[in-house]
């Protein structure tokens, strides 16, 4: 039967139906719903972890003991996962272990756009990397057969438009799950130097056998048709290249590390203007130049920022472009903000107005930096928050400095990569406060179960860390709880974490409006009393809007959005807003 | 066939994926093949949503170029402005006249263009703006107002409405589906 789903989808499907057993991932966009969709696959065990490198070791585990596995996360996850991975690629497997990154080309969600391929070739592993969810679904399979034959680790690379996009997908067969021998092999599974030296060796030998494979294996297809124009390309790239050239001859990669030499060369040879589309990095034409094979065209007309499209690929070769009008100018802006009723808002609205210095985080707060509340200074990537502001506070102190700077960081970051920043700050004598916003879901990637969310990934109740003795128990004394919609006491508790010397910990346990469905009673706006005077509007709540009122512009609630946390209602000096009875 | 390419804008929480979504099922249950893209993630706190749904033989790319879209459907005045350059030479607009405020309207760093309807009649011929909002409401939840606004444009798109029914019935829950066919019917008769 014929669907319709994600490539996100058509993973998690087909690694039910390749003889998947364990999967463990980390969410994040854009490859969070393929865990999510694993989830919803009866026989298939899978969880989420704390953070990537725990979700990749877990895989590395269950690999050793004889169950074909899956680790999931996004492009930045294989950074902290990168420690396990390195040397996944020298032990190798026992049963097929694939590693699915979802790269994000033109930053839709992420903090950079790094080029995952570079991960396979630093590690010296095949990756796959599908241009449609068709592929998607068959490159699980394939990967599976590739990982156990070769004896490696293998890497499943998928970009935003091949994650999220939509596409026809054929189901196949289903394979059984056969959970092989749980495998004793020291001198394969302990990287001691010595035994580390044998694997390197085999590693390299490995990758010259991938090369031969890569030759022939039909992953990689010549779509030969008009040879004025041939074109090297792989993923989503391709489907831009077809757009835009119909007729062109095409080498099409679906591995796309190790890379097909010879089949490259002979394919160059026959056309007349050879040219390479690859999204981000010059991965392909480095290597390809590298081989003494002349590239027409590639990234010298081709930008390394941002994603491919159809007209990119005309405009490269000088073709005309879909014609348009340009965008309507001056038009205002719609960025993402805090939802009305969000716990985080009230936070912002005072960091801003004490004009702390704040060490921001990954998540829903991170939009604590957009106009007007601009209430974050920096944001590095997950975990970074605490041990910054402790480098900071550190400088700040031999300079002389006496401002403590802010820390702020959602509950599942804290878990991911946050604590052990913490336990530096209570170890090394440092001066931060520290804000944990603990609503008990991770927010930004759509509200996933974690560690202190009283329930694993498949909705089934779990053992739940306690934060406060967490923070106790890594050396911190002063820790103490607030609520941020109260903004009277959230300002006293900061300015106390700013007075008192040393590490100082504030914990808010408002659960996510979004993912629990709070729902109080909603506001309305006296108009006799609002001098229109726009002091609440600084809390910027979509819920808020001026309407002309006589011969003023006062401020109205729409009480179709708002959510009745009463935070701007604060912020109001005459009085003016109260809650609707009923 | 050409392929036939439809943009969807809105705002975060306004239903644009489901749209999408019958859309795209829809096009599949009529034989066609299709593709269908949007951007999840940071778009969900109240931002600016873009979805596309192209239709067709055989559909490589899952992204509509600007200058491109047979169809532009909008839930909000606003983003009908901001993606109205989506549409190819006498491509047709519909959009939902009641307004979301975005944020930096709400924050008082910006002001909602009062001409926006006007603005949207001079950037396209053929544009239609439908009360998406009471039609939704008047079949029994202001939340429909997605299905109201695939109605509206059946008539425009190459797939059979009786299809575009009985996916609209397949997806809903159960109390759902009676509010999101009335919601279609509503928007056809729009």
């Amino acid at each position: 039967m014929k669907k319709i789903i994600s490539g996100n989808e058509a993973i998690a499907l087909s690694f039910g139906d390749s003889g998947g057993v364990f999967a463990s991932g980390y969410p994040g966009t854009p490859s969070t719903e393929t865990l999510e969709e694993v989830a919803r696959l009866d026989e298939v065990y899978c969880e989420w972890a704390p953070n990537e490198k725990v979700a990749l070791e877990s895989v590395i585990g269950a690999s050793i003991a004889g169950g074909r596995c899956l680790s999931t996360m996004k492009h930045v996850g294989v950074n902290v996962a990168a420690d396990a991975l390195m040397t996944l690629t020298y032990t190798g497997v026992n049963a097929g272990l694939i590693l699915m990154v979802a790269d994000d080309p033109g930053m839709h969600s992420s903090q950079n756009e790094q080029d995952s391929r570079n991960y396979a070739r630093f590690a010296k592993v095949p990756m796959l990397d599908p241009a449609d969810s068709q592929e998607a679904y068959d490159f699980v399979r394939a990967g599976f057969e590739i990982s156990e034959q070769f004896d490696t680790p293998l890497m499943l690379r998928t970009t935003t438009r091949i994650a999220h996009a939509k596409g026809v997908v054929e189901q196949r067969e289903k394979i059984k799950p056969v959970v092989g021998e749980w495998a004793r092999n020291v001198p394969k599974y302990v990287m001691l130097p010595n035994f580390g030296k044998i694997k390197h060796g085999e590693v390299e030998e490995r990758l010259l056998k991938l090369r031969e494979f890569a030759e022939t294996t039909p992953l990689n297809r010549v779509e030969m048709a008009d040879t004025e124009l041939g074109i090297l390309t792989s993923g989503i790239s391709y489907q831009h290249v077809r757009e835009a050239y119909p007729n062109a001859s095409v080498l099409k990669l679906g591995l796309v590390h190790p890379l097909p030499e010879k089949k490259i060369r002979a394919f160059a040879a026959k056309v007349r203007r050879f040219m390479i589309v690859e999204e981000m990095d010059a991965i392909f034409e480095e290597q390809v130049r590298a081989m003494g094979i002349r590239v027409d065209i590639g990234k010298d007309r081709i930008s390394y920022c941002g994603e491919v499209s159809a007209d990119i690929v005309r405009a490269a070769l000088g073709d005309a472009v879909t014609g348009s009008a340009p965008p309507v100018a001056d038009l205002p802006q719609r960025p993402p903000t805090f939802c009305p009723g969000c716990a985080h808002r009230g936070l912002f609205t005072i960091l801003s107005k004490l004009k702390a210095f704040v060490s921001g985080d990954i998540g829903c707060y991170t939009l604590g930096a957009l106009p007007p509340i601009s209430a974050m200074h920096s944001c590095i990537c997950m975990g970074a928050s605490i041990s910054a502001a402790h480098g900071m506070a550190k400088v700040n102190e031999i300079a002389g400095r006496t401002e403590k700077p802010v820390a702020v960081i959602g509950d599942s970051t804290f878990f991911h990569s946050g604590m052990t920043g913490l336990l530096s700050l209570a170890y090394n004598g440092g001066n931060a406060l520290v804000v944990i916003m603990d609503n008990r879901t991770t927010g930004m990637t759509g509200g996933q179960e974690n560690p202190g969310s009283g329930r694993v990934l498949q909705g089934e109740p779990a053992r739940q860390v306690d934060i406060a003795t967490l923070v106790k128990a890594l050396g911190i004394d002063n820790v103490a709880e607030i609520n941020t919609y109260d903004l009277a006491e959230t300002e006293a508790a900061i300015r106390k974490g700013l007075e008192t010397p040393g590490p100082y910990v504030l914990i808010d346990k408002n659960p996510c409006i979004l993912r629990y469905r709070v729902k109080q009673s909603m506001l309305a706006v006296d108009l006799e009393k609002c001098s229109g005077c726009r002091a609440c509007l600084k809390v910027t709540c979509v819920a808020l809007g001026m309407v002309p009122a006589g011969d003023k512009m006062k401020v109205q609630i729409d009480p179709n959005i708002c959510n009745g946390c009463g935070v701007c209602a604060q912020l109001c000096k005459f009085d003016a807003m109260s809650v609707v009875k009923g | 066939m050409k392929v036939f390419n439809i943009v969807i804008a809105g705002v975060g929480g306004q239903g644009v994926l489901l749209a999408s979504r019958v859309l795209a099922e829809s096009a599949l249950a009529c034989g066609m093949d299709v593709k269908q893209n949007e951007v999840h993630g940071m778009a969900q706190r109240g931002g600016s949503v873009i979805s596309f749904v192209r239709i067709g033989e055989r559909v490589y790319s899952p992204v509509v170029m600007p200058g491109s879209a047979d169809i532009l459907i909008s839930f909000e005045p606003l983003e009908a402005l901001r993606y109205v350059h989506y549409l190819k030479p006498g491509g047709k607009l519909v959009y939902n006249r009641a307004t979301i405020n975005p944020s930096t309207v709400a924050s008082g760093m910006a002001t909602y263009p009062p001409d926006v309807e006007e603005r949207i009649g001079r950037a396209c011929r053929d544009a239609h703006g439908i009360d998406a909002l009471a039609i939704a409401k008047e079949a029994g939840n202001a939340k429909a107002v997605n299905m109201v606004m695939v109605g509206s444009v059946m008539k425009n798109l190459p797939i059979d409405a009786k299809v575009v029914e009985g996916v609209v019935r397949e997806i809903s829950r159960d109390k759902g589906a009676e509010v999101n066919l009335r919601a279609l019917k509503g928007g056809a008769a729009a």
